[in-house]
């Protein structure tokens, strides 16, 4: 099976973040694979390994972004490309990157893609089927379950809650939501091969793209810090005086019960 | 040229979803004087949800009906709102960013070559131009976005455009529009229900939330009686999934789901970072932990220390008592 992931680099969510002339200060910051496009990364290594072929991570993004591709080679996938925008775009938005990709993918016999549902940091969680769309591809979001038998695909599908089975068809596109399965931790022979395997990195002239071709669709204007939230007051007394309180605090003053 | 503006409605057991009137709100804050048509997917007869629409603000609506439209996919609903979306040529489509508008508005979107705003939960309209807010990194920060080119398409977070008054005197037309829906390669085959019936966690006005504090998924119980008597839902930090006292459908903060209720009662939860991103933007926080130190009291405006197989049962009864003295 030719697997692909696509997977993108976020903030470590241990950070915290500040802002400086209305953008994200990302110096010094840790950054991580987006979880979710980690539960990406292992699926694709475990169908793989149940039916053969080779895993692709995909990334759009800047020369920082090999750190994470090589996490990914190391946790056990084949091959890395890193399509690089820093130098070609000032900036881009969710249709910017599913251009791009549809352009990376055109020439390319995937069978099955897979993204996490959503990247932690924008959140917008567009690019996976905005791509499948460009491709013709059959997408479904939200995975918890994934079962391939020839061209048959069997998903679990995580709707709000409540659990969808869904039969499809490759090729195919989903989204990883968590609980589809552990990611594993790279082992330090995986982190030693990682150092070895492929990583090509492209430019928008590789993909025969022009800027024009890609050209966002929104702009941010403004990035700013939600006002910082006072630390409230904690009620003192007998515990049945606490609540009684509360409720009151809550129903006269708040007005939320 | 007046602007149109599209607003999906989104049926869930027989009934219209509250953030369906909120994006009839949201259309109208994109732009006072557009003509607002709700568009109803489903199967059956949708004239009385229509209706409904038209009550909260809707010019008209068209409705789509067909028997492949009984449960949602992409592939079918898209079909049938693209084709309704062919007719009308609107200026702007907004619906819910619920799970079937994530699901859906990317596909639109790809297919009217358009920009897309994920997650609004404010719009304002300076002049011109509708500048769209929405949160980035769980929270942590806010952006504020334009559509630069195209139709305006955008779907915003339950729970945080006013609805507009409802209207029942209100008139207009109803329209039924037929697709033929063809070609579903997604074939939905069952729907598992696990959550908990009664109110969704993202649209939740009252979320009690358990974290490894609650010590076991019997514990969550009186969690549970306490939504239940506050007509809210049941939530979850990370820590209380991974030691599976509950679902992951239940999950809050950074990994999982980002709520705004307007009462968010954190009950044995720490407060890691990660869990504050996910609902420190709650209008009032209410922290109950045994631990004085425990984070969550630096972002709650109320705090009780004490033991919560104590405090919740105590606080149930005072609810009841509360309900039955007005």
């Amino acid at each position: 099976m030719n697997i692909y992931v696509l997977l993108k680099k976020t903030f470590d969510t241990e950070e915290k973040i500040s802002v400086s002339g209305g953008q994200i200060e990302d110096d010094g910051a840790e950054f991580i694979i987006n979880p979710y496009d980690e539960y990406a990364v292992e699926e694709a290594i475990v169908q793989r390994d149940a039916h053969g072929g080779e895993v692709t991570v995909v990334t759009v993004g800047d020369e920082d972004s090999e750190k994470q591709l090589r996490t990914a080679l190391a946790m056990g996938a084949d091959k890395a490309v890193l399509i690089n925008i820093e130098e070609d775009l000032e900036e881009g938005d969710q249709y910017t990157t599913a251009k791009i990709l549809e352009a990376y993918f055109e020439d390319k016999k995937a069978d099955l893609i897979l993204a996490g549902n959503v990247a932690i940091d924008e959140a917008s969680g567009q690019v996976g089927p905005r791509l499948a769309e460009l491709l013709g591809f059959p997408y479904v979001t939200t995975i918890t379950s994934l079962k391939v038998d020839g061209d048959k695909v069997s998903i679990e599908k995580d709707v709000e809650g409540d659990v969808e089975t869904i039969e499809t068809t490759l090729p195919l596109l989903v989204t990883c939501q968590q609980g589809l399965n552990e990611p594993r931790y790279p082992s330090l022979p995986g982190i030693m091969k990682a150092k070895k395997k492929p990583l090509d990195e492209l430019e928008l002239d590789d993909l025969d793209l022009d800027e024009e071709d890609v050209e966002a669709k929104t702009k941010t204007i403004d990035i700013y810090l939600p006002p910082e939230k006072e630390a409230g007051r904690v009620l003192e007394g007998e515990i049945t005086d606490q609540v009684r309180e509360l409720v009151s605090l809550l129903n006269n003053e708040k007005k939320v019960i | 040229m007046s602007d149109k503006i599209l607003v999906i409605g989104e049926v869930r057991e027989g009934e219209l979803r509250n953030v369906s009137f909120e994006a009839i709100a949201g259309a109208q804050k994109i732009s006072s004087d557009a003509e607002i048509v709700g568009v109803i997917v489903g199967d059956g007869a949708l004239d009385g949800l229509a209706k409904e629409m038209i009550a909260y603000g809707a010019n008209r609506v068209t409705t789509v009906s067909h028997s492949d439209l009984k449960t949602y996919t992409s592939e079918g609903y898209g079909q049938a709102i693209l084709a309704v979306v062919n007719d009308e040529s609107p200026t702007g489509i907004v619906m819910g960013h619920t799970s079937i508008g994530k699901d859906l508005t990317p596909k639109l979107a790809s297919k009217l070559q358009a920009g897309l705003i994920s997650d609004a939960v404010e719009i304002e309209s300076d002049g011109d131009q509708p500048v769209f807010i929405r949160p980035i990194y769980s929270g942590k920060a806010f952006e504020k976005k334009i559509i630069t080119s195209g139709i305006t398409l955008v779907t915003i977070r339950p729970n945080n455009i006013p609805v507009l008054a409802k209207d029942e005197s209100r008139t207009g037309e109803v329209q039924i529009k037929d697709v033929d829906v063809a070609d579903i390669r997604t074939i939905i085959k069952e729907v598992i229900q696990k959550a908990s019936k009664g109110v969704d966690l993202s649209e939740a006005n009252v979320i009690v939330a358990g974290g490894r504090g609650v010590k076991s998924a019997d514990g969550f119980k009186p969690l549970y009686e306490l939504a239940e008597v506050l007509g809210g839902a049941v939530g979850a930090s990370r820590g209380a999934c991974d030691a599976e006292y509950c679902d992951y459908a239940l999950q809050i903060g950074q990994t999982g789901k980002v709520v705004t209720p307007d009462l968010y009662i954190a009950v044995g939860i720490s407060g890691a970072i990660q869990h504050l991103a996910g609902m420190s933007n709650s209008k009032v926080i209410v922290a109950i932990n045994k631990d004085a130190e425990s984070n969550i009291f630096n972002v709650a405006d109320y705090g009780i220390v004490g033991d919560l197989f104590e405090v919740i049962p105590l606080l149930i009864e005072e609810i009841k008592q509360l309900k039955v003295n007005v």
